[in-house]
């Protein structure tokens, strides 16, 4: 049943060896990325200003709030904003091509082949009226010259591949005839039918039991090793990041808050959103008599951000930054006080300090010596 | 021999439980289709669940969507009818109460649901949805009603003059904040609250859980907090029990449950549970992957109901299904194989209660054990190495 095409799909690519070549580009570039929506009540300030980079064979982690402006972000990577009602500026280049611009023609061409999206919600992606196996099928056929019989073994063959059991059997069921969890699966066998070279999954799991979201993270990370694709994963779950993540990048108000590689970023933050994420969130390994620190009020609008730093409303710090700049001056995107690559916009002169003084020993004071010892050799 | 007493009060704290719930089921019928609509098979959505809640503390369910836990806080709610068991509330138990005999319960025991978007009328104020239940209930003076809802709402961190707002005009926490000013109006001694923070983002939940704490401990309300977060549970309960498809697997305190799940299924959960410090060491956690899906509550597997997907099954699984025996002062697990990972034995632990030998077959002359679906604990139990020895002879026979 196999045909050419199948046996070249990513089932066999785990045999081939990538070795990035030096000076290349990343795969994904993202240059001052400006997204503006005018409505009725004013413009939507959804991202601004935003740049990051993901190389192929790597994971990006997007953290935020609901509103910070990931999904509108990542949207924007696969062409989908309507340019009759968004108004878009910056770069993104995907292999060396620009999608700010392109025509919808390119567009598709690049959507669903060398770029794929995998959504929250696998039932805005699959079409109630058709098979699952019709619909990943139809994604094979829309970018191979074969014929439907080797598409629809290909989506067996997908299926298959993404554990679900007795795919052969399953190929022709309708959406509503799966669970959650295999209903996620069949849109990630979709969105890899033509083996995309970076994946975007917006919320993969958001919605999952954690048994499940486990297995399907686990073959997120058995597709990239196979087939060495770039990956966005975009969550609010700073364990996934943890566990998924080569780099992070935290978003507030649209913008670029801290970024940095993932360990790094996770033990020795600087920036005060950040801190409040980590320690907004209870501990499922560790005693349990800490009482969480909330970060007080709620995300800002979009339509009428804050002057000057947009966490400015929300932060228990600024009073440790001379004058009024925190109310005044938007912070730059700079070099963090440690480590390379890592960078976070705020004013704080001395964030570090008072992460390990003040923020983590009211977290995680186990933590204190551990986070010292970083410093120490990120500093060296 | 120790002897299990059915009976023992709740060695949880020195008080009487507030909550003993007992063998607790509900089946939703399947009807067929066509004319005449007649029963054809049952949703066993709770199949006979047990446990305490102490007065002022707090009980948590976790589980994955599905295994039961809305269904048992709409039980002890009495929005739904149950099919079979107790809920004895302050020793009433209230599981077959009519509506009327009811109405004096209604007030104490209140719930917190999920959605702060669907669970408040959008077209009253916030004042008519917190103020009704007082009204309802003539809780205070009709003129002092609206005293009282300014009252709430400044319990709850909102702007007392606020209570003129329609819900749409608040945010998502803020909405949450309105649910348990309402929960609160009728000073309730048991709160069920349902995924209470599971629609919030992780800043506004840290608001929501900090709270509920602080309202535990000002009015002395009990909790029965229903949420899949275990680390939210941990955080919050200080006694946990995990379902499965309609059944309690395992209940302990929670350093005991997080730290030494007795259970496979409790294992396989907590090690799913992504984790932040994982950062520091790189790579995923070492986790127990379970293979397929959870069987149809329709038609469970027989025996142990997780057998399907454990990876310890025997024979006996499917045979017999296994009690929830107490193994520690303040520990329970449905396993006939439990222990802690990588030190359980060949020897089923439940023979002796079960009065079956190795293979999960009936040994003529043993009489299964009596009492075991009582809830709380003993302060007289068997720990797993007193279950072995007394099981192994039997095994051997
Ligand atoms: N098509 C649109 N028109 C107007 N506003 C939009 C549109 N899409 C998104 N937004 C707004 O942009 C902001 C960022 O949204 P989004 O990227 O979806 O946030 P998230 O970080 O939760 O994914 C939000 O305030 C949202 O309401
Ligand atoms: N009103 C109902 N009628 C029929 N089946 C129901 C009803 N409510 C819940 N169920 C079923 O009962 C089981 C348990 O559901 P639920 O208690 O909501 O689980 P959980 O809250 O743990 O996700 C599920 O299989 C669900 O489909
Ligand atoms: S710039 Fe000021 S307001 Fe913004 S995060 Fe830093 S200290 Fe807080
Ligand atoms: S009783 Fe058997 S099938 Fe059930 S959890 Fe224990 S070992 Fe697994
Ligand atoms: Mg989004
Ligand atoms: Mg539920």
């Amino acid at each position: 049943m196999s045909s050419p095409h199948v046996n070249e799909g990513f089932l066999s690519a785990g045999q081939q060896v990538f070795q990035p070549s030096a000076g290349e580009d990343p795969f994904l570039v993202v240059d001052e990325l400006t997204v503006r929506f005018p409505t009725h009540d004013g413009l939507v300030q959804a991202v601004t200003d935003l740049s990051y980079s993901v190389e192929r064979g790597k994971t990006l982690g997007i953290v935020g709030e609901s509103g910070s402006g990931k999904s509108v972000s990542s949207m924007a990577v696969l062409g989908l904003h309507d340019p009759r009602s968004t108004r878009l500026s910056g770069s993104i280049r995907v292999g060396g091509r620009e999608i700010v611009g392109a025509d919808e023609d390119d567009l598709r061409r690049l959507r669903g082949k060398d770029v794929a999206m995998i959504f929250q919600d696998p039932l805005s992606a699959l079409h109630p009226f058709y098979s699952i196996g019709d619909q990943i099928a139809e994604a094979y056929l829309l970018h191979n010259k074969v014929s439907k019989r080797e598409a629809k073994a290909r989506a067996v063959e997908m299926l298959d591949r993404v554990g679900i059991p007795q795919a052969r059997n399953r190929v022709d069921d309708f959406p509503h005839q799966f669970s959650g969890g295999m209903r996620q699966r069949a849109m990630i066998a979709m969105a890899l039918v033509n083996d995309p070279k970076l994946l975007i999954a917006d919320e993969p799991t958001t919605a999952l039991d954690v048994t499940v979201q486990a297995q399907i993270l686990d073959l997120l990370q058995d597709l990239q090793r196979e087939f060495n694709s770039a990956i966005i994963i975009i969550t609010h779950d700073l364990g996934v990041i943890a566990e998924m993540a080569d780099d992070v990048l935290v978003m507030y108000a649209g913008r670029a808050v801290e970024t940095g590689p993932t360990k790094l970023l996770l033990t020795n933050p600087e920036m005060p959103y950040t801190w409040g994420l980590l320690s907004s969130v209870p501990d499922v390994t560790a005693s349990t008599d800490a009482r969480l620190i909330p970060i007080p009020g709620n995300p800002p609008s979009l339509l009428n951000p804050p002057s000057g730093c947009p966490f400015n409303p929300r932060c228990a710090h600024k009073d440790k930054v001379p004058g009024d700049l925190c109310t005044t001056t938007l912070p730059d995107l700079l070099p963090a006080q440690v480590g390379e690559d890592h960078r976070r916009r705020c004013h704080l002169p001395d964030p570090e300090v008072i992460y390990g003084t003040e923020v983590l020993p009211e977290i995680a004071p186990n933590l204190v010596e551990q986070h010292e010892q970083t410093r120490e050799e990120e500093t060296r | 021999m120790t002897e299990l007493r059915p009976h023992a009060p709740s060695t949880f704290t020195s008080e009487e439980p507030l909550l003993e719930v007992v063998n607790l089921k509900k089946w939703f019928p399947v009807k067929s289709s066509g004319l005449v609509r007649r029963t054809v098979a049952n949703v066993q959505a709770v199949d006979g669940v047990s446990f305490s809640v102490p007065r002022g503390g707090s009980l948590g369910l976790v589980g994955e969507s599905g295994c039961g836990k809305s269904t048992t806080g709409r039980l002890i709610t009495r929005l739904y009818e149950p099919t079979a068991g107790q809920i004895r509330f302050e020793d009433t138990d209230i599981a077959k109460l009519s509506k009327r005999e009811m109405l004096p319960y209604r007030s104490e025991i209140q719930m917190i649901f999920q959605d702060p978007y669907s669970s408040l009328n959008p077209r009253h104020t916030v004042g008519t949805i917190v103020g009704t239940p007082l009204r309802v209930h003539d809780m205070v003076p009709k003129d002092k009603v609206l005293d009282r809802v300014r009252e709430l709402l400044e319990v709850v961190g909102l702007n007392p003059e606020h209570y003129n707002r329609y819900p749409s005009e608040f945010s998502g926490g803020q909405r949450q904040r309105i649910g348990i000013a309402r929960a609160l109006a009728l000073q309730p001694k048991l709160l069920v609250a349902d995924e209470p923070v599971s629609a919030l983002d992780v800043s506004i939940q840290a608001q929501v859980v900090n709270l509920l704490q602080d309202v535990q401990r000002e009015f002395n309300i009990a909790f029965l907090f229903i949420a899949h977060d275990l680390a939210v549970v941990r955080h919050f309960c200080p006694e946990v029990a995990v379902m499965y498809l309609g059944k309690i697997v395992e209940i302990a305190d929670r350093e005991t449950l997080y730290s030494r799940p007795h259970h496979p299924y409790t294992q396989a959960l907590l090690s799913a549970v992504p984790d932040v410090k994982q950062a520091s060491v790189g790579g995923r956690r070492e986790r127990i992957m379970l293979q397929g899906d959870v069987p149809s509550p329709i038609n469970p597997p027989s025996g142990c109901r997780f057998r399907t997907r454990c990876w310890m099954a025997q024979d006996i699984c499917a045979k017999q299904e296994p009690p929830l025996l107490q193994i520690g002062p303040r520990h329970k697990v449905a396993c006939h194989f439990a222990g802690e990972r990588g030190s359980t034995g060949h020897v089923p632990i439940t023979l002796k209660a079960l009065g079956v030998n190795s293979h999960g077959d009936p040994v003529p002359g043993e009489e299964p054990m009596q009492g075991l679906d009582a809830p709380g604990y003993s302060p007289m139990f068997k720990d797993r190495e007193t279950h072995l020895r007394e099981s192994e002879p039997l095994a051997d026979r």
